[in-house]
């Protein structure tokens, strides 16, 4: 299918930035305001969807916007890795729309015209990412998250939160200034442009006689660069950002900004060094084995973590490098699972976490040892979390599952044994770090503290207006794994079957 | 004498260049009649727009496809020295003219409640430094040059010595001596020149070959001159003592034009007269850069005065244009123009904005000046605009520019552009360390909770009024514009930079043979920087 080249692209990055207008004019009236947050999230999503048919075709889309110096553009160009990420997350918003009311007006926050402000623009730049067609472009929507997320993470204005906000920011735009920035630089003198590659993952933009040396290079440096994907070393941010209100771990640091790291590291990968290239120097097994360094000892840690938010925080850390580690195989099914994990995480995760906010609106629990006897008092959440919690150990129908089997295959494709049993390794930790709180939660002993409460906390409708996103994610997660379609469908037209 | 070869005699209907130099001289000269104090502001104002609205032909009718001087004019002016009045620009300065035309009404902008006392000789003093900038930009002889050069220093000791601050006396003393330090090796190295050709003619002292030795000399004397105004280390100190000094519209004319003249003069002077020296002393000029950005980064980082804060990050900055200037590559030299006029807006804007917040607070500590975020949010989003455009974010003006440079740099070598990111890691420190404070709370935790109503200050702050808006704005305009689409920009400076790097190449086969008055050790210790500049 041919690629069609329409500003209507730029819609679907621009309907959050004009939500966030909307959301600023009408502060006064919470009312109105979250209306508008719901609506340019719900709209915004449809004009994902608009795209997908073409998409699905095998199509793209593309659209110049501006022209900073021969080769280096504001490029959008959209194909299935893009849409992928960007129809998750509009969905995901929606939700999160809903979910935003319940937490806020529950906990009575402050400034919160700043924060759905903030919010919107940050959901809109991750559509830009998602959307972007070159490295530039990229770089840009990838700074424009980092810059608009450091108030949702500072939100609550204390001590705490300052210095998480500090830590978050300064990891950010170090990696980014300090390796993205010499990185492209050196992509562009080799390749003489910073469009990506449209024709397929293959090939990536490098010229035959490109100085190897320098390759490899680039690529360290973009693979640190783009610190949130959260690979260890450089992962320390995102336990820090847990200070942030929930919504804004729930969507943000588990679905938005997270993915956008790990979208760009794809994107790079696939779309700039291409998959002959990596294989040829041998970059694809050595980031594989990095990433399982990654995937093993963030695991670990999360076992250490009583506080849930943290222990969520090593969790997606270790799930994130999936995502990589898939990629990384550089075979179809590997790229497959790695890519499917995008979306399939995003579910997951965000339903953990919308379950951790509701429980600490609802009784102002923070701490896995404080959940004894909540399954009887608030069942739909710790159902929902049970749920998820199978979708990120693996276990089928979930669609955890999936990206499981992907990434089996991909290893055993591989035949690396290692890889193999960092896959299972890791499995078996996550069924350590969240069966445990499920059992707490329903066969747990009852907190002295809760002692002789009883009776369920969520019929209150604020806790509705959490509990059902929830409810609907954990669904979704289920509804993936049994019927994981579409996104191969997207994914197949992208790894070219 | 052919000056016609070099030069594109001006067709306008009215000679643009001795125009918009002349308009601030007699606005200057007219303003001393006038004594009430709203009137002068608006006459003022009304000089410094007319002669941007006279200089905006150098850009609409500029010819993109020559090097040569355009909207030159010529008339004989001193027969017995051969001497004449000969004035054009070129792809480069032309944009330097622009920007001081375009800089000026914000310096009457934004003193418009700063300066109090001695409004009269205030407005006086802007517009002779208005006139004397634009001649230093578009003389072409040397004499004429050294006049206009000299002649902004007497109106800028008196900005600081007059409307500055408490140290206003150290300030401006310091300012004075470093400069005229500097003019007097410029004065030698004209008297020098014209001995040797009999020409003061700067097209014709460009095309001359002179021996290596010749242009060591040259080349030294210049450059001491030019690395003082820019400022490069180690020679930068007078510099933040006259930034937080001067009043805000002596910093933006500081900042935006002054420094500029330092870049200008390497660009005009040593690179085209004595390209074997410039080529010689690369390696060491681009060392004291690289000094110049991390060094200026690092001191930006631990201060506690904004107005520092931002003098301190010109000398990185300035370094990332003395970089690009001695990389001598298309990229490079574009880089360095670019950020030179990138520079002149957003730290010009930052001036501005750190003025407001002056008139507000009468403070410039930044913990005197935290937690303003709730209280005056437009004033803070124009505030993050410029601190963002001077990190160099994607998307603003300045990423352009260090990018330029950036290449240039992993062009010239992969180590030299390496030991340029720091600078850039810098710049992200401690402009968000700025913002962070300014907009939340410092950070040792006494947060001063003030509400909407501003209890923390004891007064309430007011937001901005339209006079301030409208002056970001315009600015914030050419931050995106520039950032989103520097091409009219960069197509202006494409003849001459490529016109100058034809000239260095060909300029730069003359023999380095063993200078006199060289050290030898210099030598090596030469050769040893251009191993590791080459790597």
């Amino acid at each position: 299918m041919d690629t069609i080249i329409t500003s209507k692209i730029l819609l679907t990055s621009a309907l959050p930035m004009l939500t966030a207008l909307m959301v600023m004019f009408s502060g006064k009236k919470p009312n109105v305001r979250e209306a508008w947050s719901i609506i340019g999230a719900l709209l915004t999503f449809l004009s994902v969807l608009n795209l997908l048919p073409h998409i699905l075709a095998g199509g793209a889309y593309d659209y110049t916007l501006a022209s900073l110096y021969p080769g280096v553009n504001i490029k959008f160009h959209l194909d299935g890795l893009g849409i992928m990420f960007a129809g998750t997350a509009s969905f995901l918003w929606i939700l999160a729309g809903f979910y935003c009311i319940g937490y806020m007006r529950g906990l009575n926050e402050h400034a919160q015209t700043r924060f759905y402000v903030c919010y919107a623009v940050s959901v809109g730049a991750a559509m830009g990412a998602a959307f972007a067609g070159n490295l530039f472009t990229l770089y840009l929507f990838y700074e424009i998250v980092s810059i608009f997320t450091y108030p949702l993470v500072a939100h609550h204005q204390d001590a705490e939160g300052y210095a998480g906000a500090r830590k978050y920011i300064v990891y950010l735009m170090f990696t980014s200034k300090a390796f993205l920035l010499p990185a492209m630089v050196i992509i562009y003198l080799q390749c003489g442009t910073l469009d990506f590659c449209y024709t397929g993952i293959l090939n990536g933009i490098f010229p035959a006689g490109a100085n190897k040396m320098l390759i490899v290079v680039s690529y360290l440096l973009c693979l640190f660069g783009f610190a949130k994907a959260g690979i260890m070393p450089f992962h320390n941010w995102l336990p820090s950002a847990m200070v942030a209100p929930t919504p804004v771990s729930a969507l943000l640091h588990a679905v938005v900004v997270v993915k956008v790291g790990v979208f760009s590291t794809c994107r790079v990968m696939l779309s700039v060094f291409g998959v002959q290239l990596l294989h040829k120097l041998n970059l694809g097994i050595f980031t594989a084995y990095f990433v399982s360094f990654t995937i093993i000892t963030a695991s670990i840690i999360a076992l250490s973590k009583s506080n849930l938010k943290a222990r969520l925080a090593y969790s997606t850390i270790s799930q994130l490098s999936y995502i990589i580690l898939g990629v990384a195989m550089l075979t179809p099914s590997g790229i497959t699972g790695g890519l499917i994990h995008i979306a399939n995480h995003a579910f997951s995760k965000i339903t953990l976490f919308f379950c951790a906010g509701a429980i600490f609106v609802a009784s102002g629990k923070k701490d896995i040892k404080e959940l004894g006897g909540f399954g009887y008092r608030m069942p739909i959440t710790m159902i929902a979390f049970g749920i998820a919690s199978l979708s990120m150990i693996g276990v089928p129908p979930s669609c955890g599952f999936v990206t499981k089997w992907f990434l089996a295959l991909g290893a055993m494709e591989l035949k690396s044994i290692g890889l193999l049993v960092v896959l299972l390794a890791s499995s078996l930790l996550n069924a350590g770090y969240f069966v445990p709180i499920f059992l707490k939660a329903f066969f747990g002993k009852v907190a002295p503290a809760d002692a002789g409460l009883s009776g369920s906390l969520e019929n209150k409708p604020l806790i509705m207006f959490m509990v059902i996103p929830l409810l609907i994610t954990s669904i979704i997660s289920i509804v993936l794994g049994i019927y994981p379609d579409l996104f191969l469908n997207i994914i197949k037209v992208m790894v070219g079957a | 004498m052919h000056m016609e070869k070099y030069l594109i005699l001006n067709t306008l209907s009215y000679p643009v260049l001795s125009v918009i130099m002349l308009v601030p001289l007699v606005g200057a000269l007219i303003s001393l009649l006038l004594k009430d104090e709203a009137r002068l502001k608006v006459f003022g104002l009304l000089v410094t727009l007319l002669t941007f609205v006279l200089s905006l032909p150098l850009y609409t009718c500029f010819d993109l496809h020559t090097a040569k001087y355009q909207f030159a004019e010529l008339r004989p002016w001193f027969s017995l020295l051969k001497l004449n009045y000969v004035v054009g620009v070129d792809g480069i300065s032309v944009l330097l003219v622009l920007l001081t035309t375009f800089i000026m009404p914000f310096c009457i902008l934004c003193s418009w409640r700063y300066i109090s006392k001695r409004l009269g000789e205030f407005i006086f003093v802007v517009l002779i430094m208005e006139t004397a900038m634009i001649g230093v930009f578009i003389s072409l002889n040397t004499v004429l040059f050294y006049i206009f050069w000299e002649a902004m220093l007497i109106p800028m000791f008196l900005l600081i010595a007059v409307w500055g601050g408490a140290r206003k006396d150290y300030a401006s003393i310091k300012f004075f001596l470093y400069t005229l330090c500097g003019s007097i090796f410029l004065l030698v190295a004209i008297v020098a020149l014209y001995i040797k050709t009999g020409t003061f003619f700067i097209p014709a002292l460009m095309d001359q070959e002179y021996s290596f030795a010749y242009q060591m000399w040259i080349f030294v004397a210049c450059a001491l001159a030019f690395a003082i105004k820019i400022p490069m280390y180690p020679l930068h100190t007078w510099l933040p003592a006259a930034h937080v000094e001067a009043p805000t519209a002596g910093s933006v004319i500081l900042a935006s034009i002054l420094l500029k003249m330092g870049g200008y003069g390497f660009l005009r002077f040593c690179l085209p007269m004595a390209p074997a020296a410039t080529l010689y002393c690369m390696p060491y000029l681009i060392a004291l850069s690289l000094i110049s950005i991390i060094f200026g980064g690092y001191l930006a980082l631990g201060q506690t005065d904004i107005k520092k804060l931002i003098a301190y990050s010109s000398v990185g900055h300035m370094g990332f244009v003395t970089l690009g200037i001695f990389l001598l590559n298309d990229q490079g030299l574009k880089g360095a123009v670019l950020q030179m006029i990138n520079h002149g807006i957003t730290t010009g804007g930052l001036f501005i904005m750190v003025g407001m917040i002056y008139e507000r607070t009468h403070s410039r500590e930044i913990s005197d000046n935290s937690a303003l975020g709730m209280m005056i949010p437009i004033y803070v989003t124009f505030l993050g605009i410029f601190c963002l455009s001077s990190l160099a974010f994607p998307g603003t003006n300045s990423f352009v520019g260090e990018f330029l440079v950036l290449m240039g740099a992993f062009k010239k070598s992969t180590l030299v552009g390496f030991l340029a990111i720091p600078g850039a890691i810098l710049a992200a420190a401690y402009m968000l360390r700025l913002l962070q404070r300014m907009v939340w709370h410092d950070s040792d935790g006494h947060a001063h909770h003030h509400d909407a109503a501003g209890e923390g200050h004891g007064h309430v702050l007011s937001d901005l009024n339209f006079r301030e808006i409208s002056m970001v704005v315009v600015l914030t305009f050419f931050v995106f514009w520039i950032g989103l689409y520097p091409a009219p920009l960069l197509k202006i400076m494409d003849s001459s930079v490529a016109h100058l790097i034809a000239q260095i190449s060909a300029g730069g086969t003359v023999v380095p043979v063993e200078p006199h008055g060289v050290h030898h050790s210099l030598l090596e210790l030469g050769g040893w920087f251009r191993q590791i500049a080459t790597f």
